[in-house]
């Protein structure tokens, strides 16, 4: 046993693979998936669904195991504390303590038998070992860190009396309650109407900054990456294809389907003045995954032979990570003839 | 390998959605794998198929006459000839309880086809208009439920005279009821349905919605319903027979060859008990297989 | 998209509609609350809202698919509204909608050919032979293969389903269709399939489109008109490019400013308008202009007068007070104040 280096990242996940049982036999929906997170970050994990994201997310902290799902390989460690194997009690202790939740539906995430005060003051006292008043003094003073207006009063209301884009804040004070290092937030803002997207972003923002924490964020929306990560993987049939800090990212996206992403923003074709470009087909189901780079039968840069019979590894480019053998090779700007968006200049400027 | 996005998007496979779809409605090719699956519900289902098959080839079958004893062997126990012995006037209980199968079963089609004639377009009617329609209907049916199953029954025999399809009409009538809340609570949530919605923007009319949209996805409950009711109408086929009030003699079901044998008891316990067996068997069969059936078809997907 | 829009009278045109609905205890939410119209043959209207904003109870009250309280709905020369359900049935072959979910818009006890062919047995008397043919051409015109026709919905992803959807609606070659944020359920790279699949049907087809959306980037896209819509009243109209890149209403510009730009850097740097406070319970709105309580720019006017429609250059209207009272925009872009800090309260970022 050596005592975990102080300069350990918060977050460090290797080789994460979880798989599910279904009819047709053992699926791999997270296939070896390796980052890390380091305190006061934000790191976006974007894909469609099906792309193996929530997943990730979930199984973190072992929640998929109820839903049928099991870690089959890798190792997660948060603070230097190995998490994968860790028996249920000990889980609980670190959910909801050092690690905070937010789910994409805050109706259901919210226990309509009780108070959000209530609620809150639960998960501190549980936690923190503090007592009634001062519990409840805490879920006070968080919900009115995180917007509502006459928190006093409104943490004795009951979740149905509040708003969708309010009880999404609810649950953003419930999960920051108690302080955490790490707030992993699943598609935390796809239910909400667009504006009160932009202010739960803002409100996450803000809070990541004054809590200190590391923010572990899903989306599928490539806009809510550019305004609020650091670093960026991007999901695909299970596995990551690409990894780099966001600004990297969006200027000079390695990876065709990445650039394919960005091309397919409505706000990509408007800033370009160029009609939208879709990705053909459809995402690969896990127990049907093609051969080689899984991206390839939809990929317009998919070569014979070198895309569709060996599997692509993930390897290290320009300081990201990308899974495609012909990143470099895409980016000499002679186009293919006939061939639509060349991989750069889908990127916006 | 640079086709153009049409093309490729021309040869789009179909696919699931993944790990989810377990719980998605069966089509008759998943409905046919999952229940194959399901080992209580094939073996339920085989046990059926051989009462079935008994019944429909009694006369072959049977190795006596049901209905021509000696008396002077009456109530014997089981012997090499009569395997599970005779009755009180000297018939061969096995042969009986063959014929009865026939009986039985054929009641309980009547019962349980009684049962869906009123209760089904009922149901249907009162879930997919609500409104005052459906508060009519439903104050029916509260009136029918408050009355216990079996004394409603004995009314409706006494008031039509005791006989077998008098019997079977009244039990069909009495459990008309649990057929339409099974079907109105369907249909009420069918109704809801955005495919529904659809279809009336189509501009189909309230009948081809009926039929053609809300029958078909109502059918997993009503089949399980209904095969758990072909157990029931068994059950109380056999307590009015047991009572006199079903089957005449000399023809059997197995409620009157229980019934028949019941005051016997003491000397031959050997007909009470393989009758009673023989209802209780087959009424367990048609549970299991309703629930395996309500297993194999799936469960309605949720609204995302 | 560039039709030109037919010559003549419009398409559609929707006068006052009105849908209240009962909410017990004697309340009445009004839904939707005097919204005027029109769509021109070929041409695509966006109607972007939020939830609760009506924009779909809109969409429905025009097919009578939820029944308007008041006004008028008229289909080239007929009068939609007050007609007999009898009448209204044939009328439906020509007014069509896609909904947003097509998990659950698909009867998943009908396979796709049977889905198709339902609006033809319905409304033609066509053989089986000359129907099969017109469900395998509607699977082509989406993109499908025709061998699909004997599967099940559950057997497609949800940009499959949605095209069986659209072969659906566009089958009986309708005048007009609703579009009830047909893309919003969708993966983004299925989303922008489906939305250029659209524009090319259309522009075949000549369809004039009803596009409902919560996002103003995709109506941009796809629309030639947008208007906006907030608690059952449109806000602003105009052209899509104009509405989208000068906003003329606040509301108009704070949706704009909710769409994150893909570049990080000018995302992070750029004037924006987060709106505070939630939206205002439809029950109960707020006197005057109903957005007052959510506006950055509220004066004291707003909450004493309806806003009138303050026409602008270049068609469409917006309904605000700013264009005549305090900063007088007089037609000119709301995003103006952003940059030049006219604002009553803090609530813009930067």
């Amino acid at each position: 046993m050596t005592t975990p280096a102080v300069t350990a990242p918060l977050l460090q996940v290797e080789d994460l693979t979880v798989q599910f049982p279904t009819p047709d036999g053992l699926i791999t929906v997270v296939d070896h998936v390796s980052f890390t997170l380091d305190a006061n970050r934000v790191l976006c994990i974007v894909g469609e669904s099906g792309s193996g994201k929530s997943v990730t997310a979930l199984s973190l902290v072992g929640l998929v195991q109820s839903r049928g799902g099991r870690v089959s390989a890798g190792s997660v460690k948060f603070r230097g504390t190995e998490l994968v194997g860790q028996p249920e009690k000990a889980l609980n202790r670190i959910r909801g303590r050092d690690i905070g939740f937010i789910f994409q539906e805050p109706m259901s995430s919210l226990n309509p038998a009780f108070t959000v005060g209530d609620q809150i003051a639960e998960v501190v006292r549980r936690h923190r070992r503090a007592g009634r008043k001062e519990a409840w003094a805490r879920a006070v003073e968080m919900l009115d860190r995180v917007g509502i207006a006459s928190a006093a009063q409104r943490a004795k209301d009951y979740p149905h009396r509040f708003s969708g884009g309010m009880r999404q804040r609810v649950m953003i004070a419930l999960a920051l309650a108690c302080d955490p290092k790490l707030l992993i937030a699943d598609e935390p803002t796809t239910a909400l109407d667009v504006t009160i997207q932009a202010r739960t972003l803002e409100l996450l923002k803000t809070l990541q900054r004054e809590q200190d924490m590391a923010v572990l964020f899903i989306t599928h929306d490539l806009g809510v990456v550019a305004d609020i990560a650091d670093d960026v993987v991007v999901m695909y049939a299970s596995q990551v294809v690409e990894h780099a800090p966001v600004r990297d990212l969006f200027r000079r996206p390695q990876h065709p389907y990445t650039a394919g992403l960005l091309a397919a923003m409505p706000q990509s074709a408007l800033e370009n003045g160029s009609p939208l470009v879709g990705i053909p087909g459809v995402v690969p189901q896990p127990h049907r995954l093609p051969s080689g780079c899984r991206f390839h039968p939809r990929c317009t840069h998919a070569q014979a032979g070198r895309c569709t019979s060996e599997p692509v590894e993930l390897r290290r480019l320009d300081g990201g990570l990308v899974r495609c053998v012909r990143s470099e090779e895409l980016r000499d700007p002679a186009p293919v003839p006939g061939a639509p968006a060349p991989i750069e200049g889908v990127a916006v400027q | 390998m640079t086709s153009r996005p049409e093309l490729q998007a021309e040869v789009l496979q179909p696919t699931g959605t993944g790990p989810e779809d377990t719980e998605a409605p069966a089509t008759p090719s998943t409905f046919v794998r999952r229940f194959r699956r399901n080992k209580v519900g094939v073996a339920a289902l085989a046990l059926l198929v051989v009462v079935v098959l008994l019944a429909v080839f009694a006369p072959w079958i049977a190795p006596h006459d049901p209905n021509q004893g000696e008396l002077s062997r009456a109530l014997e126990g089981p012997s090499g000839e009569y395997w599970f012995g005779t009755d009180d006037l000297g018939r061969d209980v096995l042969s009986r309880l063959i014929h009865a199968s026939r009986v039985s079963l054929v009641a309980a089609a009547l019962a349980t086809g009684v049962a869906l004639l009123i209760g089904l377009p009922l149901g249907l009617i009162s879930g997919y208009f609500g409104g005052w329609v459906d508060n009519v209907i439903m104050r029916f049916n509260d009136a029918l439920m408050s009355f216990p199953a079996l004394i409603l029954a004995v009314v409706i025999v006494g008031l039509l005279g005791p006989s077998l399809t008098n019997a079977m009409l009244a039990i069909g009538i009495v459990y008309a009821p649990r057929i339409m809340r099974v079907v109105r609570g369907s249909a009420l949530s069918v109704r809801e349905e955005v495919y529904v919605l659809s279809a009336r923007a189509t501009g189909c009319g309230a009948p081809r919605i009926i039929g053609g949209h809300v029958l078909p996805n109502i059918l997993s409950p009503l089949v399980v319903q209904t095969t758990i009711m072909l157990g029931l109408t068994i059950l109380a086929e056999a307590g009015l027979s047991f009572l006199g009030l079903g089957v005449q003699p000399p023809t059997a079901s197995w409620g009157s060859i229980l019934g028949r044998a019941f005051p016997y008891m003491g000397r031959t316990p050997t007909t009470v008990i393989v009758a009673g067996l023989t209802i209780s068997v087959v009424v367990l069969a048609f549970n299991l297989l309703g629930d395996a059936f309500r297993d194999s078809l799936g469960r309605e997907r949720r609204d995302q | 998209m560039t039709t030109t829009p037919g010559a003549g009278a419009p398409k559609l045109r929707v006068e006052d509609l009105e849908v209240t609905f009962d909410v017990g205890r004697g309340k009445k939410l009004h839904a939707v609350d005097g919204v005027s119209f029109h769509v021109d043959e070929g041409e695509t209207l966006g109607l972007v809202g939020e939830s609760g904003s009506g924009k779909s109870t809109t969409g429905m009250a025009v097919l009578r698919l939820t029944e308007p309280t008041a006004g008028r709905v008229h289909l080239g020369d007929t009068e939609v509204t007050g007609l007999r359900s009898r009448r209204m049935r044939p009328l439906r072959k020509r007014m069509q909608i896609v909904f947003q979910d097509p998990y659950s818009s698909l009867d998943p006890s009908m396979t796709i050919g049977q889905q198709l062919d339902e609006p033809l047995k319905v409304h033609t008397s066509l053989s089986k032979d000359e129907r099969r043919a017109r469900v395998d051409e509607a699977l082509d015109t989406v993109k499908l293969s025709t061998r699909y026709t004997t599967r099940y919905p559950n057997e497609f992803s949800g940009g499959q389903r949605q095209r069986i959807a659209i072969a659906r609606a566009m089958i009986l070659d309708p005048e007009l269709v609703v579009l009830d944020e047909p893309v919003s359920a969708l993966d983004v790279s299925t989303q922008s399939q489906i939305v250029n699949l659209l524009l090319g049907i259309q522009e075949q087809a000549r369809t004039s489109f009803l596009f409902i959306a919560h996002d103003l980037a995709v109506v941009r896209l796809v629309s030639d008109r947008t208007a906006v819509m907030y608690l059952g009243q449109l806000v602003e109209t105009g052209p899509s490019a104009r509405v989208y890149d000068a906003p003329a209403h606040p509301y108009t510009a704070a949706l704009n400013s909710a769409i994150p730009i893909p570049d990080p850097d000018r995302q992070r740097t750029r004037d924006r308008i987060v709106l505070g406070g939630d939206q205002p319970s439809p029950l109960n709105p707020p006197s005057g202009c109903r957005f007052r309580t959510r506006c950055p720019f509220a004066m004291p006017v707003c909450a004493e007068e309806v806003p009138p429609q303050h026409p602008l250059e270049g068609g469409g209207y917006a309904a605000c007070h700013l264009h005549t009272h305090g900063p007088e925009l007089r037609g000119g872009s709301v995003l103006q104040l952003v940059e030049g800090g006219h604002l009553t309260t803090p609530l813009v970022s930067r």
